[in-house]
């Protein structure tokens, strides 16, 4: 295994988000990580589609396509299915991925096909110059919503864990540490990963997030989930979350409950159920909102599963030719 | 009463019924029997969109018909001389298409008063004379099969729907196909269904059984084995032919193939055929809409696979953005596009050849790509391969069209020899092609062969030589994204002249005029080979001189097209469509090629392409 460091990842372009724009920092973070992966630049790939986000891969100096619109999903399942060799990374924006993409995202989940979904989520169209986003909150006020927008937003945790996501996590762009522990757990992961990352656009969403992860607000409102450990937060580890009849789960005062009522994280449930409602906790990035690995199970993957009924019809029917192909074929000849 | 065999050249025959009767199921066993037998035969079955429409509707009725004979033939035969009609919608829907005096049986069971005024008949055509230019023959096959069927522990509502097997059995007594075949047939697709396997075979017996001791034919016909060039043949359907041409496309390139596709009619076969085909290093994917097949198929490219898509009508609509990518990227892409009637979702299982000017200009920004045809159902095997050596050899989507009724057509096919097939080099680059200021080296993916213009390509993988790609422009060579105005100039010209280049890698077009003196030209491309040759042939036998070519590729033309074209004083252009080639050939030549178009979901008559030249004799 080749040994390299950040340089070796960045490729020679010059990186052109505006100056304070969040994705400096996820970039900054893959390629940290990469070199402790243990894979090597030529199997690696990102494929993005379009948006401000989706300029990822021309930064990496790894193999990448920059695609279409909301398409990355689809054009990595192809790839994945047929190089299962690589290490594929999809980089996707909220409207990339859950606007005009949001069927490939949520059969790519569902397929469990091995690609690891990094998408970065500022609640805005940021190319285009800032309209609302699927995951804009209600009243927003866009460019193309000057009264509000009137719609709710898609919570993208919670709908990757509708579409049978098996690995569904959350970071944000202020925590390097943890951004790159939500990717090395992606990458240990087989199958489909979802990664959404709390991604500030300074120029026209700015400060979405600032209410959760500016630093004085993030021991209050951000819950660290860790598995096998009770979830707790709170600047004076005051809070807790508990399960509830009701809800499914829900934050009460540490003194309010008992040591054992509180919910210990265990992101290898198999039934999402918990994962789910763990989701909901928060309305959105504007009180205790968890951030951490939410669902982490193991089940067939796409990709393998082909493979292995092309194995056994290998196996069963030996390697074909084009005189295999065609004497299989009900023929009669003529002499 | 003895029974007079006669032997005849050549038959047409229509097999009509509601949907649920099976009627596509004994046709195609009626064409397997006589394919084996050793007949020459075209099929063109023709069913309704829907799986099973009202009952007794003449929205239901399904057909199919074949052509039989002991010579060559090219079309599925124009009028039917013997139709067989199992209930009044299909007697009614088919009627005016069977020949004068031709054979005309009818299951008169059927023709109660509820079905006759459910096929919108005032009066029963069985009893008030309308059908007295016709040898009608009334058979009671529904109480026939059911009294046939007793001792099989069927229940009669499942023995009655055996009775298109008793239609195939006095149909294959009528004109003598062989008997034990079509027996073991029937026991072998119907094994794991005991009840059904007897019912089945006892109508089929039972059927032949009547036909030779009911005393109510005078005769039953032979029509004699063709005389066909030596060799091993099959009988094959054009989506077969194709599913075997992208299997065999992608051994001789030594590709993996990844199919990506959505079903939709009439190409869902294709996917049908090659899932099956696990052990000749394809897999198909269904994905879940026809945008993510094509990129998956395009995905599967970028990482060195081939890269196929199989869709028709509004799928196609669904792929352009795709294609567009991969005109942009240049990577190889093949999309068989299986023409169907529109727009919108039209005639989903009527032929069309609308999609021509679809394929060639169907996206935005100037981004052409070459387009292929495929002209009878066993030429879709060689298209596939030909559309595949392109996409593969010029990093390019290629669209192939076949259309429906190729795709459900029968011929057959005198398999290929496997030695003239060629293999597919797919070159992709391993060294790095570029050196660095700094004395590096690095992989540009965009610097081009020369004189094809063909990119180099680099798969993941390859170490050393990452690199990215993407649908901004991109600057030549390096492919560093650019914004520079004449970069941009320079690569929609590089790009357009690849696709043009491609010109001096494709066959010449074939002329057919056997005394070099014709003065007119029919011209066609794709499913109207077989009815254009069948009208030539025609107007050949009343002596009129016309010349035929079909074009294999639509983009780019051949290079000798031009000259040909110049050499006839008239061109026509039959399609169906409104005229789409003629627009291409007009605008190309600047000639007057005349449109000779037919919309109507079926292909043209032999004999409409004859009287349509006779016509334009006359009239000039
Ligand atoms: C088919 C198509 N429709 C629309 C666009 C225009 N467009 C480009 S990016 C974008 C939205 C991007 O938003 P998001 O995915 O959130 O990415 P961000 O820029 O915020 O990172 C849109 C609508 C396009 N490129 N292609
Ligand atoms: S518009 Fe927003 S998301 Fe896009 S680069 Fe600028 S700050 Fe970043
Ligand atoms: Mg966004």
């Amino acid at each position: 295994m080749t040994v390299t460091t950040r340089k070796d990842w960045a490729s020679d372009q010059e990186v052109r988000w505006c100056p304070g724009c969040g994705d400096y920092s996820i970039l900054a973070a893959v390629q940290l990580l990469m070199p402790e992966l243990g894979v090597e630049r030529e199997n690696t790939v990102f494929i993005s589609g379009i948006g401000c986000a989706a300029r990822f891969p021309y930064y990496m100096n790894t193999y990448g396509v920059h695609s279409i619109h909301g398409r990355a999903p689809a054009f990595a399942t192809g790839l994945a299915l047929t190089r299962p060799d690589l290490d594929i990374w999809v980089v996707t924006g909220d409207g990339d991925s859950l606007s005009i993409g949001g069927n490939h995202l949520i059969h790519a989940l569902r397929r469990n096909i091995n690609i690891k979904i990094l998408m970065f989520n500022n609640q805005i169209y940021g190319l285009t110059k800032g309209q609302y986003s699927p995951t804009s909150e209600y009243g927003k006020v866009t460019k193309s919503t000057p009264f509000g927008s009137v719609l709710s937003p898609f919570n993208p945790i919670s709908l990757a864990l509708g579409a049978e996501g098996t690995f569904v996590a959350r970071t944000h762009d202020m925590d390097r540490n943890h951004m790159m522990e939500m990717m090395r757990r992606a990458h240990l992961h087989k199958g489909a990963s979802l990664i959404e990352i709390y991604q500030n656009c300074n120029v026209f969403n700015d400060g979405a997030f600032s209410e959760i992860t500016s630093k004085d607000k993030r021991a209050d409102n951000l819950i660290n989930l860790v598995d096998g450990e009770p979830i707790i937060f709170g600047a004076n580890s005051d809070k807790c979350v508990v399960l509830d009849a009701e809800q499914g789960v829900r934050v009460a005062d540490r003194s309010s409950v008992t040591e054992d009522e509180i919910l210990i994280h265990n992101s290898k449930r198999q039934k999402p159920a918990i994962a789910f409602a763990l989701s909901k906790l928060a309305s959105g990035p504007h009180e205790p909102t968890p951030i951490g690995v939410f669902r982490d199970v193991e089940q067939h993957e796409y990709s393998e599963s082909l493979q292995h009924q092309t194995e056994d019809a290998l196996n069963k029917k030996g390697s074909g030719t084009i005189a295999n192909l065609l004497s299989s074929l009900p023929t009669w000849t003529v002499n | 009463m003895t029974i007079k065999h006669e032997a005849l050249d050549r038959v047409v025959i229509r097999f009509a019924g509601d949907s649920g009767d099976g009627m596509q199921l004994t046709g195609d066993r009626f064409t397997e029997s006589s394919a084996l037998f050793g007949n020459d035969l075209s099929t063109f079955p023709n069913f309704p969109a829907e799986i099973r429409a009202p009952a007794g509707t003449i929205a239901g009725v399904s057909a199919f018909q074949v052509h039989i004979s002991d010579h060559d033939i090219l079309t599925p035969g124009d009028s039917p001389n013997v139709l067989v009609a199992m209930n009044p919608a299909a007697l009614k829907a088919n009627i005016s298409d069977l020949e004068q005096g031709g054979i005309l049986i009818v299951n008169s069971d059927s023709f109660d008063d509820r079905s006759l005024s459910k096929a919108g008949y005032e009066t029963n055509p069985l009893t008030d004379d309308s059908l007295k230019r016709y040898s009608v023959y009334e058979i009671p096959m529904t109480s026939l099969t059911l009294e046939a069927t007793k001792d099989t522990g069927a229940k009669p509502r499942d023995a009655e729907r055996s009775k298109n097997f008793f239609a195939l059995g006095l149909i294959s007594w009528m004109y003598n196909r062989p008997y034990d075949e079509t027996i073991n047939w029937i026991n072998k697709k119907y094994e794991n269904r005991e009840t059904v396997l007897q019912s089945n075979l006892a109508a089929y017996k039972a059927g032949h059984a009547f036909g030779e001791t009911a005393e109510l034919f005078a005769s039953n016909y032979t029509v004699a084995p063709a005389h066909f060039e030596k060799g091993t043949y099959t009988n094959i359907t054009g989506n077969h032919a194709t599913a075997l041409g992208v299997v065999a496309a992608g051994l001789l390139s030594g590709m993996q193939v990844l199919l990506g596709t959505y079903p939709i009619t009439p190409a869902s076969d294709i996917l049908h055929e090659l899932s099956k085909l696990k052990n000749f290093n394809v897999k198909t994917f269904q994905a879940e809409d026809e945008i993510a097949g094509v990129g998956a198929a395009l995905g599967a490219s970028y990482g060195g696979a081939l890269g196929v898509t199989t869709t028709s009508g509004p799928g196609v609509d669904l792929k352009s953005e795709t294609l567009g990518l991969a005109i942009s990227l240049e990577l190889p892409l093949l999309l068989i596009d299986v023409q169907r009637a529109g727009p919108s979702t039209g005639l989903p299982t009527k032929t069309e050849q609308s999609d021509l000017l679809l394929a060639m200009y169907g996206r935005h920004g100037e981004a052409p790509l070459p387009v292929v045809a495929a002209s009878t159902p066993s030429d879709c095997f060689e298209a596939v391969i030909e559309a595949a050596r392109i996409a593969i050899k010029y990093r390019t989507p290629v669209i192939l069209l076949t259309d429906g009724y190729l795709a459900n057509g029968a011929e057959p096919w005198l398999l290929p020899d496997l030695t003239k097939l060629q293999p597919i080099e797919p070159n992709f680059s391993k060294e790095f092609n570029h050196e660095n200021k700094d004395g590096s080296k690095s992989f540009y993916p965009y610097i081009r062969d020369p004189k094809t213009l063909i990119r180099q390509m680099a798969l993941p993988g390859t170490p050393g030589l990452e690199h990215r790609i993407g649908g901004l422009e991109k600057s030549n060579e390096s492919g560093a994204v650019s914004y520079d105005p004449l970069n941009h100039e320079l690569m929609v010209s590089l790009r357009a002249h690849k696709i043009e280049g491609i010109q001096d890698d494709i066959s010449d077009a074939v002329v057919d005029d056997p005394t070099s003196d014709a003065k007119i030209l029919l011209l066609g491309w794709g499913s109207t080979y077989g009815s254009i040759a069948a009208g030539v042939r025609r107007l050949r036998a009343r002596d009129k001189k016309v010349a035929h070519v079909h074009l294999r590729h639509l983009n780019p033309f051949p290079k000798n097209l031009e000259t040909i074209l110049k050499k006839y004083e008239t061109v026509i252009v039959p399609e169906i469509n409104l005229g789409q080639l003629s627009k291409l050939i007009r605008s190309k030549y600047l000639i007057d090629a005349k449109s000779f178009s037919k919309v109507q979901g079926v292909p043209f008559k032999a004999v409409e392409i004859e009287k349509y030249v006779l016509n334009f004799v006359e009239e000039n």
